[in-house]
């Protein structure tokens, strides 16, 4: 008899959109044993190539089925630092999930809910082990930025011996973990979590360290930091260069989501830092942020809260989960208008939107057939809070402060795609900041690539230096 | 890491002198740059200018002026007090090439700023000229400083109590008859840089002016701190805070600095800490 795909519990509706508490709450062990017992054993397990870190997927689900919760966790960690995270914010249904053996028949294995409760058992049992660490090398390597991949290749170089030190430029460690994704969606203690970890592992972490700004990548080289991997993520808000963009209530959604994620406005004034919304919230752009902006907003009590995508629902970048959450959550959804400019009050806060309803075209350069304003289809909204997310590009800091390192037009760093090396001399590079914008995944896959390649630069240097003494 | 305060001098009601303790944050500051702090755990990130520093001390000055909760909770700590979170150098540095005569110009807390970039203007071999704007007498900053270091000072007071009676565009105005002038700095509040800006634009002087947006991560990442420069939005806390004068946009940097007004209101009934207040 085949077993059916286990559901995992969530928080309803109308209860979670009052607080910032998670939504899908994971399986229960009676449910992941369940769900354990779907993969199939002896299949050519196609999972591990559908990951981005190449996890043995089938490994760590086999040690659920024989209820060995910490071994499956202890499988994860073995390819993956942080599978309590990843577990949340993969998009498991374009990787592991999409070349499912099963799923060709129907629902695939929940590989991502399986791997969320096998870290958080871990993690709540009070068992979580320092991983086994190479001795000692002496070495001293410099990442820039605390997020996926700063994370990730802090832990694989740590487990290799080397002295690692992590620069964060905000407050906080974590990055676009913390400022970025909710905790709805990524609870601050998962984060936290890891982090102690890597403290624990010996990984120096330094905070409001901006680099570029406080010290160059030339300085640490100065400092004695063998090799530098810079994890800087692509933090630079887009905005539309519509007229009116610069009204207040006007937010690019990084400030939005930084205000509430990392700053905590929806406790003002327990909290210092405020957080200005309106009754009616536009939300533009239809991307995962898009649908953490728009939840965000719903959490803060608008009387309203609408996503305007000029393109159609199923050109939609963000993972179908969020949109589905996002819905159940009373978000509304406009496709096929784009805002056209923004329209002030006497005292400059926006009060409107013009529209222009779109039809879709011949496809783009991206495959997705591409939106067209149809001509005399203006109309204004009436709105007083817009969240533009429509993407990031590169911040420029680093580039402009290390002479030598090659970036495209966009300043994305070019980098070898299999060992993350750039122009530079000891200097790799991973994340978003190669990329220009992908996942969570992606970027510590990259990372776990660039680790490797600074281990091995580091083991040939060694050998030069010792060639050149005999 | 604590930022433990390691000096503090009132210069006139409101408005304090601190040394803050932020070793990293000085290694490569250069005049015209800024920080980002946060006073308390629960405390906003606020940009604050720097008004000198000392890498062998490892210690920051800042001149605030409380006018809202934050900057009073800063004018309120002590020596020996901590500020939970200091980080920089952040932004651009000012204009200090060799020009030859410049003015720089100075309102209200605002004169902590000019005070590193007089320094390096002198240095490179400009003759440099400062102006002190204030309400009155009581209020006019670090005056002897400034005198210490550029070729000539000069006050205004709108009350005539100290120096010219009157606006620091009219000393300006002055001065622009006497000699010529190759670049003017201006930093204080948003009227008087749009006053002086107005002022140099029939004579075609580079005029800059420092923008103080609201931040919240200052390093280019959130976009609270658009400013319109020359009809382009530009991120002042990683483009400027400098920006040409005759370029920006005041009236809606005003408006923008504006818009939380009534949080701030708000913040400050529920503060409970001495001083301070619009």
């Amino acid at each position: 008899m085949q077993i059916p795909i286990q559901d995992m519990p969530e928080q309803a509706p109308a209860k979670r959109v009052k607080d910032f508490t998670e939504v899908p709450l994971g399986y229960q062990m009676e449910a992941a044993l369940e769900e354990s017992m779907r993969c199939l054993d002896g299949c050519k397990a196609p999972c591990i190539k559908g990951c981005p870190v190449g996890i043995d997927i089938p490994a760590f689900i086999k040690k659920i089925e024989v209820q060995d919760f910490i071994g499956a966790a202890k499988v994860l960690k073995k390819y993956n630092l942080l599978p309590a995270i990843c577990g949340r914010v993969c998009p498991q249904q374009e990787q592991c999930e999409l070349v499912c053996v099963i799923g060709k028949k129907g629902p695939s294995v929940a590989i991502g809910r399986l791997e969320r409760f096998a870290a958080d058992f871990e993690r709540m049992s009070g068992f979580v082990e320092i991983p086994e660490m190479a001795p000692p090398t002496g070495r001293k390597i410099a990442i820039v930025g605390s997020g996926p991949a700063g994370l990730t290749g802090a832990s694989e170089l740590a487990r290799l011996g080397h002295k690692v030190t992590i620069f964060e430029a905000l407050h906080r460690p974590g990055g676009v973990l913390v400022y970025g994704i909710p905790r709805f969606r990524l609870p601050i203690d998962v984060i936290d979590n890891e982090i102690e970890m890597l403290k624990k592992m010996g990984v120096e972490i330094i905070c409001n360290a901006v680099i570029g700004k406080t010290l160059t990548i030339d300085d640490l080289f100065t400092q004695g930091y063998e090799a530098v991997l810079v994890g800087t993520g692509a933090g630079l808000p887009y905005f539309m260069n519509i007229p009116g963009e610069n009204l207040c209530g006007v937010y690019s959604a990084n400030e939005f989501l930084t205000r509430v994620n990392l700053m905590r406005a929806d406790l003002f004034p327990d909290n210092l830092t405020p957080v200005f919304l309106g009754k009616k919230v536009a939300v533009i752009g239809a991307g995962d942020t898009a649908m953490d902006s728009s939840r965000t907003a719903k959490r803060l009590n608008p009387e309203k809260v609408t996503v305007y995508y000029r393109r159609s629902r199923e050109e939609a970048p963000c993972l179908p989960r969020e949109m589905e959450h996002a819905e159940q959550e009373g978000v509304e959804f406009k496709f096929l208008t784009n805002p056209v400019r923004f329209i002030g009050d006497e005292n400059y806060f926006v009060k409107g939107m013009e529209c222009v309803k779109m039809e879709l075209g011949e496809p783009d350069a991206s495959g997705r057939r591409s939106p067209r304003p149809i001509p005399g289809s203006e109309y204004i909204e009436e709105v007083d809070t817009v969240v533009m997310a429509l993407g990031f590009g590169v911040n420029p800091i680093i580039k402009e402060t290390t002479p030598g390192l090659e970036t495209n037009k966009k300043g994305v760093i070019i980098v070898d795609p299999d060992t993350g090396r750039t122009s530079r001399e000891g200097v790799y590079a991973a994340g978003d900041i190669i990329t220009g914008g992908a996942t969570v995944i992606k970027a510590m896959g990259q990372a776990k690539k660039a680790a490797k390649a600074i281990h091995e630069y580091l083991l040939t240097k060694n050998l030069d230096k010792e060639m050149a003494k005999t | 890491m604590p930022y433990p305060i390691r000096e503090k001098r009132e210069l006139a009601p409101n408005t304090v002198m601190l040394q803050v303790y932020a070793p990293l944050a000085t290694v490569k500051m250069r005049p015209g740059q800024f920080v980002m702090v946060r006073v308390t755990p629960n405390g906003e990130r606020i940009p604050l200018s720097i008004s000198g520093w000392d890498r062998d001390k490892g210690t920051l000055r800042i001149i605030v002026q409380a006018v809202g909760r934050t900057s009073t909770e800063l004018i309120n700590l002590r020596v020996g007090d901590s500020l939970e979170d200091v980080v920089g150098p952040l932004g651009q540095p000012s204009h200090t090439d060799k020009c030859g005569t410049c003015v720089l110009i100075g309102g209200g807390y605002g004169t902590g700023a000019i005070i590193p970039i007089a320094q390096e203007l002198v240095e490179k071999g400009n003759r440099v000229i400062g102006i002190i704007g204030a309400r009155t007498k009581g209020l006019v900053l670090m005056e002897d400083e400034l005198r210490n270091i550029c070729h000539q000072v000069e006050v205004s007071t709108n009350d005539g109590s100290h120096g010219v009676k009157g606006l620091v565009t009219d000393v300006l105005a002055g001065i622009l008859k006497q000699e010529p002038v190759h670049m003017v700095t201006a930093i204080g509040p948003v009227p008087m840089m749009k006053a002086v800006s107005n002022l140099t634009r029939p004579f075609n002087i580079k005029t800059f002016v420092s923008l103080n947006a609201i931040m919240v991560d200052g390093t280019g990442m959130c976009g609270a701190c658009r400013v319109e420069v020359g009809g382009v939005t530009r991120f002042a806390c990683i483009e400027g805070p400098d920006f040409d004068g005759h370029q920006v946009n005041f009236d809606e940097l005003v408006y923008r600095q504006r818009m939380y007004v009534p949080y701030e209101k708000k913040a400050m009934e529920l503060c409970g800490c001495k001083g301070g207040g619009q």
